[in-house]
């Protein structure tokens, strides 16, 4: 006859977190910061079509790291949760606190109760009707909740982004500033990321009903290189010249040569902030 | 409220409906809260419906029962796209029961959807039809087709078929800007979900006949948008004279038809003074039958009235 081994709670907790941990930091990272106009998220992702910043309503969206079948099935819990909630209620009633909290309680009652915990780090953000009243809720793998209002860095290596992040900061930054640091603070210092290497999507408040936008590469690619040259006049702010240089420079190769990649550039952006 | 969890097997999908029914708050089919309990009996009175039927409604066994119908809306192809509009009127019986409702509104960027019939169901009908698109849109990360769009709301008109038996019909008429084929399309539907394709144009409601006679004989292929509003306008104009729950153009109020244009760019509502502009222009071009019919008919005392109430 076998005997079920014994294994104190505290150990079980803890080979379940460190489980999740390293799951998690396997995953590339992403960063959230608001600035004047809204909230921005950035993330590392080569894939054009397995998202991993979504809408979820009028002012909410949704980012997630970590095992992407996880944080999709999550993602859609709250599209379905937050259009229910309108449906039944009004759509001024949706809330990114609520939505935050029942996820929580869900990855919470996973972790204690499942054999696997999620391996899925998420952040649920809401753009305010002013400047200031942006909401960042990190939710981690065993349901805390952590409530941001500057910046917010998940996945792997978060710590030493969050401290790049923490130097570059700056309230009521624009788009563009916000975007280099935060692209910046992804990349390190040994490191060039591609436009294309990016994901980048925005709550913004002057976007009508609908504050979550897509920011598209060559958008992204026409920003990095418009804030890598404005970085390298005036010094990047908590970065070295050099480094925002060098994103220029890797953007610029992008467009054949210098002259005529930085000028499609140029009008791409133009256009695209026409449009917005 | 709980965060709704599906088994992987068993999950509703893109599908909103299917959700709502999960949870039980569907209003159209069984079971739904809002007409659950009056599948089996006759509803309620104070039901209110937005009528493309101005007699009081037949089968409910309470002929005092009176609900709001929606009455005349239209669609018009033009070179750029759709031209969809809508009187304002909502009649409860021969009773006028809204003057400012509106039954054209857009169902996501690129689509539209008009109404008429019962008002309440009909409304009911938009909201969840404009939610579904959008709930499927951020579920799948992409638009659905507007076939796709027009087959979803012919599901919901025959979700409602019970309904329907019951006096509440609504017929709902769908237009968009077919990206993918870069041209406006329009689709019509009959109570029991029935879906149909129009090339041209389309006309329902209780003055829907007369809107359709009036564009089928002043319908051009490329029309211009400035022409395009003026034959929408012109229909609900005829449309309002021969029935008596299609609203006509109220100057005193300043209560226009609601007429929106769905192009590439998308939906647009048509401002209010062009459509103000766009009657002005019919009214003058009214044939001197149907002015001088008036003036035989009684003495120089009704002509003059009639003139009264042009805007």
């Amino acid at each position: 006859m076998t005997m079920p081994f014994y294994v104190a709670p505290e150990q079980f907790m803890k080979d379940k977190a460190d489980f999740a941990r390293k799951n998690i930091a396997r995953g590339r990272p992403l960063v959230a910061t608001v600035y004047a106009e809204g909230v921005l998220i950035c993330s590392e992702n080569s894939s054009r079509s397995l998202h991993k910043v979504s809408e979820i309503y009028d002012r909410i969206a949704f980012a997630g790291v970590g095992k992407y079948n996880e944080f999709d099935s999550l993602r859609v819990s709250g599209v379905q949760h937050a259009d229910l909630k309108g449906y039944q209620f009004s759509r001024e009633d949706v809330d990114a606190r609520s939505l935050a909290n029942l996820y929580a309680r869900y990855m919470g009652n996973v972790f204690t109760h499942e054999m696997k915990p999620l391996e899925v780090e998420i952040l649920v953000a809401e753009v305010g009707p002013q400047p200031g009243e942006d909401q960042m809720f990190h939710i981690l793998y065993d349901g805390t909740v952590v409530d941001e209002d500057r910046f917010s860095a998940l996945g792997g290596e978060a710590d030493a982004i969050t401290s790049r992040m923490a130097r570059a900061y700056r309230p009521g930054w624009s788009l563009q500033e916000a975007l280099v640091a935060s692209v910046q603070a992804l990349s390190g210092h040994d490191r060039d990321l591609q436009p294309t290497e990016l994901e980048v999507a925005v709550l913004d408040r002057g976007n009508g009903r609908r504050a979550f936008r897509r920011i598209l590469v060559a958008e992204v690619a026409a920003m990095l290189k418009r804030g890598g040259s404005a970085g390298a006049s005036e010094g990047a702010p908590g970065l070295g010249a050099g480094e925002g240089a060098s994103t220029n420079r890797g953007t610029v190769a992008e467009g054949g040569t210098d002259a005529e990649g930085g000028t499609e550039a140029e009008e791409g952006g133009t256009d695209t902030e026409g449009g917005a | 409220m709980t965060l709704p969890m599906f088994p992987p097997g068993d999950a509703p999908g893109p599908d909103f409906a299917e959700v709502l029914r999960r949870t039980r708050l569907s209003p159209f089919g069984c079971g739904g809260a809002l007409f659950g309990a009056s599948v089996a009996g006759p509803p309620s009175p104070g039901h209110f419906t937005t009528g493309a039927v101005s007699e009081p409604v037949r089968g409910l066994g309470r002929p005092d029962m009176q609900i709001p119908h929606a009455t005349t809306i239209c669609a018009v192809r033009y070179s750029e796209g759709v031209i969809m509009a809508g009187d304002r009127r909502a009649t409860a019986g021969s009773a006028i029961a809204h003057r400012t409702l509106e039954k054209v509104h857009p169902a996501d960027t690129h689509s539209g959807v008009a109404i008429a019939g019962a008002a309440g169901t009909a409304l009911e009908m938009v909201r969840l039809f404009q939610l579904q698109l959008e709930h499927y849109e951020k579920v799948e990360g992409q638009a659905l087709s507007l076939e796709g769009k027009a087959n979803q709301l012919s599901q919901m008109v025959r979700s409602n078929l019970a309904m329907a038996m019951q006096g509440f019909v609504v017929v709902p008429l769908f237009a968009g800007y077919d990206l993918r084929r870069s041209r406006g399309r329009i689709y019509t539907y009959d109570f029991t979900g029935g879906r149909y394709e129009e090339t041209d144009y389309h006309a329902d409601g209780s003055g829907g006949r007369d809107a359709r006679t009036t564009i089928k004989l002043g319908f051009r292929e490329d029309m211009s948008r400035e022409e395009g509003v003026e034959l929408c306008v012109r229909a609900l104009w005829q449309a309002a004279d021969e029935d008596s729950a299609t609203g006509g153009p109220d100057a005193v109020r300043g209560i226009y038809p609601t007429v929106a244009t769905i192009t590439a760019a998308g939906f647009a509502r048509v401002p209010e003074e062009e459509v103000a502009s766009a009657f002005e222009r019919v009214i003058g071009t009214l044939s001197s039958a149907e002015v001088n019919r008036v003036r035989s008919a009684g003495t120089g005392e009704a002509a003059s009235s009639r003139k009264g109430k042009r805007p």
